[in-house]
């Protein structure tokens, strides 16, 4: 049975048909993480058993005729996601005892629409990094091509759904770490509006930028998990409460009389020339689609990485000060005193780049400097927003590379924070603004995938999903696996 | 903006952070290439402009005065380090 | 050279919510450790706060009855510390947005004039675990069912002259949100706590001087005795040539000192900032009108209709309405006794006021209630009991004896006020007492007083004094 090359809409299919049962799937992706995942360190965790149970649950749905779309067909939860009874490291030493007590809505939704979860997927330490380097349980490798990175922070479920080791996966955004992985590993992933997914039990790092969102091989999988995983939640203040469009009746509509903006400030400096050739491709593909394109400005773009580097590291010093060694999480032996206690723990526990961002963050919110810092950015943020408010004034959606570079080799930028905060570039004005965007496969360069990245208003996924899902119609990049997963 | 040993030293410890004696010199010159990057904020006015901390406008939403939490101690302690008695253990602390 | 203290107070107002500020557990004081500390309190990895409505509408309330400016959006933002009672490693509370501001209470001076005191601001904010070092070697023990509980943090201007007008202001406070029913007001508990800022400085200086922040002042008494102690201190400290340090000192109530509270002194970096994972807080008319339905009658209003309605004196109507609770025993007390105003506040104020004190009870702890100690009164007027009888009766009821006509009727305390048998008396004391009778008639007319004296001790006490006074006079006269 050759079940991992097929997408979940098709594993539903094939489920719903019984082809196979959950269990059997459930098996063979299994087989298929301890066979070929083991060099990519795409996981942290696999739950076999809980798995498995799982899996027959959804069989025994089925037979009793209450299966939903997603009954059935495995996922893997990127491991920021706080899961009952199993560990949820975050991608750090602090959390590697930690079981948590309660399970993340996202998994709570995806639970209850009968999804199997296999594991927990590698990341960069706290979401923190755009290669995956800054885990605590190694890199993770592209499927790609072994020496190069998978992109961060979400690497571990990109490189899992691009190696076909499991059909789908959660991420998280906070700054591109959906969008950014599924550029460099060749899937298709999707950061939704602020507020769309509740963040509830999602390991914070900057509250205000933070989304979940999924990552799968089509612009249709993406669509089916978001319904599952959006919706209210009255546990996340900032979860709005909106119908969730059935995104997938969507999917099919014409592109005609679509208005697409180029953003100038995307296409300049920094950008790969054989990336730019991808991307003007993919261009040309939607323009046969019916889609007109215009060139827009987003003219504070240049200031989207600054701005993020003082708002997401300040953010992130205050979530991650509850990491103390006190009520849960790692403890420095014998400490002498509670200064002792809370500066080894964190010290021992915490990586390098964690460190980096809590003692910015720290500096930009202290006495002194919260307003040159914080408060400025905060200024510059809204800008920012307001860029791209003027342009969804002109255009429906927006395009652009997702990322400058193909995925470059591990170890490449790790000396260098600002060189590797840059790969980020096209990615993190969309978390200042709080949109959608999502980033599909659409060719390769020096040997390594490229993604296109679309980027759409508050709350219009559906207009998102609808573009891709028509250019993955009438293209094979998002069939493409790499070869040693094939 | 470039930041002394010293100053990462107090950040640190604001932060609760320790940092090893031999690794201040590459924090002190990572922070302060970090600053120095965002200082470009520094290049746009923004005098006329109001901070935005949310990127959608909402406002909070309200939780009814209703008790939903039962008793989940057992299992809230069994990942925490030292307990006894209920408590959460610590160093003692001096006031 | 002459002094001037200068004195402002935060007040933390747990509110008396069921629930936390910002999750589900329960806020009932004495549970079992850490039992009523929910995953968002604990501040496990992935937890958010979501904000209670009910602390929001309490706040309002206190707003609205100090004549605040309710803020028609605030902000909550949060301030980052470590410390192991604060399981975030940043309280929740409210910096540049509070939710009302600039409002002001009336105090009342000892010499019975009133003064105005300002209030900065209230905030919302949660409150923090407890600390207990007793009971372990070495190591201190974290209960952190306490964090989490909503606070009003009740800002004053520093406008209080001296450490009775903080008490009195204190006071002011504690009946207010009672009578609003947003905070028990229950000090041992640490429902009710303050902190106070307390600075000299030569009398005319305009200039404040340094200031020390005192905390830990849990009782009306210990407020008085922390500032008075720390305002001689700083006195001392500037006449010997010295120099108040800006500082935290806490208030050592065996000691009877003030002592600072760090060692090593550190500039507290809080790195306020908005809290993102909580929006802005939007109050609209609808929900101001809406708290203001539920305010009950405020102490100045009810010391005023007391003046007004039961023609009580000033000084009167404000002990009666010190509290709701022993005002509303009052309104019972006149109700029952048939609309006797002034002579139900003089029992409750002298007779149960005494015995509540003698006792060290609280008004809710009365043995006699509102209504028994207006049933007894209701016996005065109808001249069943004389007013000194009924303290007998009082003391009965207070015993736990019944009624006061159940203890009437057993001790045969009824008053006599049949003519005959008091004539009958009257008619004795004269005769026994002959030349006490010419004194009387001599002019001696005080010897009354005698006479009267002479025939309530013949009835034991039970003779109506008025018809006693009456023959008395008629017979003596004769």
């Amino acid at each position: 049975m050759s079940v991992h090359d097929k997408t979940v809409s098709e594993l539903a299919a094939g489920l719903a048909a019984g082809d196979y049962s959950s269990e059997e799937l459930t098996r063979a992706c299994l087989q298929r993480i301890r066979e070929q995942g083991s060099a990519l360190n795409a996981f942290i965790t696999v739950t076999e058993e809980q798995a498995l149970d799982a899996a027959r649950v959804a069989d025994q749905q089925r037979a009793a005729g209450r299966a939903g779309p997603l009954t059935g067909v495995p996922v893997a939860h990127k491991d920021i996601f706080c899961t009952r009874g199993v560990r949820t490291s975050c991608g750090s030493r602090m959390l590697d005892n930690f079981v948590s007590p309660y399970d993340a809505h996202v998994v709570e939704r995806l639970n209850a629409a009968g999804m199997v979860s296999l594991g927990k997927t590698n990341m960069d330490e706290f979401a923190m990094g755009s290669s995956n380097e800054t885990s605590y349980y190694g890199p993770v490798k592209n499927p790609w091509d072994t020496r190069a990175v998978p992109g961060g922070s979400s690497g571990g479920s990109a490189a899992a759904v691009a190696a076909r080791l499991v059909p789908a996966a959660t991420g998280t955004d906070t700054g591109g770490s959906i969008r950014q992985p599924a550029a460099l590993c060749g899937i298709t992933g999707l950061k939704p509006t602020y507020g769309r997914v509740s963040r509830y039990g999602m390991i914070a790092f900057a509250s205000s930028l933070d989304q979940a969102g999924p990552m799968a091989r089509t612009a249709e999988d993406c669509a089916l998990l978001l319904e599952a995983m959006a919706g209210f939640d009255r546990r996340d203040s900032t979860c709005v409460d909106q119908p969730v469009p059935r995104y997938g009746e969507a999917l099919n509509r014409d592109l005609d009389g679509l208005t697409i903006g180029l953003p100038k400030e995307y296409f300049g400096e920094g950008l790969d020339a054989d990336v730019a050739r991808v991307v003007d491709a993919a261009i040309e593909e939607y323009r046969k689609l019916g889609v007109a394109f215009r060139e827009i400005s987003l003219k504070n773009t240049a200031l989207a990485v600054p701005a993020y580097y003082v708002i997401a590291p300040a953010e992130c010093s205050s979530n991650l000060s509850r990491f103390d060694g006190v009520r849960f999480g790692y403890r420095c032996e014998n400490p002498r005193d509670l200064e002792d206690l809370y500066k080894r723990s964190r010290g021992e526990a915490f990586g390098a780049e964690v460190k980096r961002r809590i003692l910015v963050g720290t500096y930009a919110l202290s006495a002194g400097y919260y307003d040159a810092y914080y408060l400025k950015a905060q200024k510059v943020r809204r800008l920012i927003r307001d860029d791209f408010l003027a342009a969804f004034n002109q255009v429906d959606l927006i395009l652009g590379p997702t990322s400058p570079t193909v995925a470059f080799n591990l170890g490449e930028r790790a000396d260098d924070p600002v060189s590797m905060y840059l790969s980020d570039v096209y990615t993190i004005a969309v978390n200042l603004a709080g949109l959608p965007g999502i980033s599909h496969p659409a060719g390769f360069a020096h040997g390594r995938p490229v993604g296109v990245q679309l980027i759409g208003a508050h709350f219009d996924e559906a207009r998102l999903l609808n573009a891709v899902h028509r250019y993955q119609q009438v293209t094979d990049w998002h069939t493409r696996a790499p070869e040693a997963f094939a | 903006m470039s930041l002394s040993n010293e100053q990462v030293e107090n950040i640190a410890h604001l932060a609760r952070l320790g940092v090893n004696e031999q690794d201040l010199d590459t924090y002190a010159v990572n922070l302060s290439r970090i600053l120095e990057f965002v200082e470009a904020l520094g290049t746009v006015d923004t005098s006329a402009v109001e901070p935005l901390a949310h990127p959608i406008d909402m406002v909070q939403r309200l939780r009814p005065d209703e008790v939903t939490e039962s008793d989940q101690r057992a299992l809230f302690q069994s990942v925490a380090p030292s307990v006894e008695g209920g408590l959460y253990l610590v160093p003692r602390v001096i006031e | 050279m002459a002094w001037e203290v200068v004195i402002g107070l935060e007040i933390h107002a747990q509110l008396a919510t069921r629930s936390k500020i910002f999750s589900g557990a329960s806020t009932a004081y004495g549970a079992e450790p850490n039992t009523q500390a929910c995953a968002v309190d604990l501040g496990l990895p992935g937890v958010l706060p979501v904000l209670n409505a009910e602390a929001v509408n309490m706040a309002i309330k206190f707003g609205l009855a100090t004549g605040c400016t309710i803020a028609p959006r605030s902000v909550f933002a949060r301030k980052n510390y470590f410390y192991p009672d604060l399981p975030k490693g940043y309280q929740i509370s409210q910096y540049e947005l509070p939710i009302v501001h600039s409002g002001e209470v009336l105090i009342a001076l000892e010499d019975g004039r009133s003064k105005r005191v300002g209030l900065t601001r209230a905030h919302l904010e949660e409150d923090a675990g407890k600390s207990l070092h007793e009971g372990f070697e070495g190591v201190t023990g974290i209960d952190l069912n306490r964090a989490g509980t909503p606070l009003l943090e009740i800002v004053s201007e520093p406008d209080m002259r001296s450490a009775k007008e903080a008490v009195a202001y204190m006071r002011k406070i504690h009946s207010l949100v009672r009578y609003l029913g947003i905070c028990d007001g229950n000090m041992q508990e640490g429902s009710f706590r303050c902190d106070a800022n307390v600075s000299v400085r030569p009398k005319g200086q305009e200039e404040l001087g340094t200031r020390t922040e005192l905390k830990n002042l849990n009782s009306f008494r210990f407020i008085e005795r922390a500032i008075n102690f720390e305002v001689e201190r700083q006195i001392d400290v500037i006449e010997s040539g010295g120099q108040v340090v800006q500082e935290t000192r806490l208030y050592d109530a065996d000691r009877n000192e003030t002592r600072s509270m760090r060692t090593k002194e550190e500039a507290n970096d809080y790195r306020y900032f908005p809290d993102p994972d909580l929006l802005p807080v939007e109050i609209g008319e609808a929900d101001i009108q809406r708290a203001r339905a539920e305010l009950p009658e405020l102490p100045d209003a009810k010391r005023q209709r007391f003046m007004e309605q039961y023609g009580l004196s000033e000084s009167d109507a404000g002990q009666l309405t010190a509290s709701r609770e022993l005002a509303d025993y009052y309104e019972t007390v006149v109700e029952a006794s048939g609309g006797e105003g002034k002579l139900s506040a003089n029992w409750v104020i002298v007779e149960l006021g005494g015995a509540l004190n003698r006792d060290d009870l609280d008004i809710a702890d009365s043995p006699v209630s509102a209504a028994r100690l207006g049933g007894m009164l209701r016996r005065i007027t109808d001249n069943t009991i004389s007013g000194k009888i009924a303290k007998d009766v009082f003391d009965a009821m207070w015993r736990g004896e019944g009624d006061a006509d159940a203890v009437i009727e057993a001790k045969g305390l009824k008053q006599v006020t049949d003519a005959g048998a008091i004539e009958a008396m009257v008619d004795e004391a004269i005769a026994a007492n002959p030349k006490q009778v010419e004194q009387y008639k001599a002019g001696k007319e005080k010897l009354l007083g005698f006479f009267v004296g002479q025939v309530m001790k013949a009835s034991k006490g039970k003779a109506n004094p008025a018809q006693v006074n009456e023959l008395l006079k008629k017979k003596l006269s004769d």
